[in-house]
């Protein structure tokens, strides 16, 4: 059990006096992240949904990256990640992260695939 | 570990005695717990991500899915999930700060913050029950053709979406039931619809004011509404009426749209309804005093990692199939 705590956040810019202030402090942060991609879900800002990276929609990578964000403030600071000794961090966050990124590659790319063999092939699918 | 043999040395890296990670056996195990089953919700999303690249102009828009809030009329996309998401995040918040007050040994404190816990995760269950009762029952109604596409219905005046009610004329006819007495093979009959097809392509016949959307989105990202001619020539492949979402077809496009929609909210939520039972547990021993006794509070922390977990999940469900 860690009984110590790491206090500051956004790589030290931000410090907390307590953990309980920390634990309001990162609270904020995820309640303010949530609004801002709620805001945007509902406005869609059509300079964001035109354009697009990598296939995707601007505003779709924006929700991943806010999410992936959410994600890193409650792994490190819900389930105190901060404070594991950075082996035990890195072995919980690594091993998923690489099998995760490799399964959504290959799935996507077959999917994208399947789609062009949907949309071009000479079998009609919608009758 | 009192049971293991003692070489002598207390610190024997070979007889456990040193910990390289730093955590107890309970922790590392909630560990290998979480980290599997984060990647059996990944393999889920992963899953729905190639069904949603697959079917991608024909995709239901999940704004136009999720409209409803309890207790109001109207059409408000997205406020309720950004709630429900609120308070399990809030949730969250009360259990960290249970973790940190049997830090602390405060008991009173501990049994609170559970307390508070236990009921943002019961709030939470309700809310996703009441959300999937709507999703089944559904709202407008639609028709499915030959090839298992929904054709949906719009008002050309304003635009809004038509329920089938608002259009369909009533034909009168009786419908022979089959009964157990008349015959050797009998099976329960699924329940009817509101309307039957007749009805339906009657009352779009003699509306000029609706037309037909169909599933596929055009360049701007809205699905594609045919003008009155195209509507009645559509019409001719319907075959069937869907109202509400099973397993096998839902109202809202594509049929794996509602399958996805059961299995990854359905096992989250039984995800949430393990956690809350979990959490009434901790929250009982932390009354009776068994943490006090044990002098610490480190299953409150172990429970709290599976609970910080669940909210975790939630957080890329409420992505994927919500906001992307």
């Amino acid at each position: 059990m860690a009984h110590e705590h790491k206090l500051e956040i956004f790589r030290g810019l931000l410090k907390f006096k307590s953990n309980v202030s920390k634990i309001w402090g990162v609270l904020i942060f995820l309640s303010i992240i949530t609004i801002v991609e709620v805001v945007l879900g509902i406005i869609k800002p059509a300079s964001l949904t035109g354009n697009f990276f990598l296939g995707m929609k601007l505003l779709n990578w924006i929700f991943i990256i806010l999410t992936v964000v959410k994600a890193y403030y409650i792994a490190w600071d819900f389930m105190h990640l901060r404070d594991e000794k950075s082996s035990l961090r890195r072995a919980i966050v690594w091993t998923p992260i690489f099998l995760v990124s490799y399964l959504i590659f290959i799935l996507l790319v077959e999917a994208d695939y399947i789609h062009n063999i949907y949309r071009d092939g000479f079998v009609t699918w919608n009758f | 570990m009192d049971s293991t043999v003692t070489t002598g040395a207390e610190e024997n890296v070979w007889g456990g005695g040193n910990r390289p990670l730093g955590a107890s056996y309970g922790k590392l195990m909630m560990w290998f717990f979480i980290v599997s089953d984060a990647l059996t919700f990944s393999g889920f999303l992963a899953a729905y991500g190639f069904t949603r690249f697959k079917f991608m102009e024909t995709w239901p828009i999940a704004d136009e899915v999720f409209t409803h809030v309890p207790f109001f009329h109207g059409i408000y996309p997205m406020y309720y999930v950004a709630f429900m998401t609120f308070v399990l995040i809030m949730s969250s918040v009360t259990m960290v700060l249970a973790v940190d007050a049997g830090h602390k040994m405060k008991q009173n404190a501990v049994i609170w913050y559970m307390f508070a816990t236990v009921l943002g995760g019961a709030v939470f269950v309700g809310s996703q029950a009441w959300e999937w009762a709507t999703f089944i029952k559904g709202d407008y109604g639609a028709l499915e053709t030959k090839g298992g596409r929904i054709l949906q219905f719009v008002k050309a005046d304003t635009g809004e979406r038509a329920a089938l009610a608002d259009f369909a004329s009533v034909i009168p006819d009786e419908r022979q039931e089959h009964e157990k007495r008349n015959g050797v093979w009998y099976y329960e009959e699924k329940a009817l619809p509101s309307f039957s097809l007749n009805e339906v392509i009657a009352g779009f016949e003699s509306q000029p004011n609706i037309l037909i959307r169909t599933e596929v989105l055009n360049e701007e990202g809205h699905k594609t509404l045919l003008s009155r001619e195209e509507s009645l020539e559509k019409l001719k492949s319907a075959v069937q009426v869907v109202e509400g979402a099973n397993l096998i077809q839902n109202e809202y496009g594509s049929r794996l749209f509602g399958d996805f929609f059961f299995f990854i909210t359905g096992f989250h939520g039984f995800h949430v309804l393990t956690g809350v039972f979990i959490n009434i547990i901790i929250f009982f021993n932390a009354i009776v005093g068994t943490y006090e006794r044990r002098g610490h509070y480190e299953m409150v922390e172990k429970v709290g990692l599976y609970w910080h977990f669940v909210d975790l999940v939630w957080v890329f469900v409420f992505t994927f199939f919500y906001l992307v």
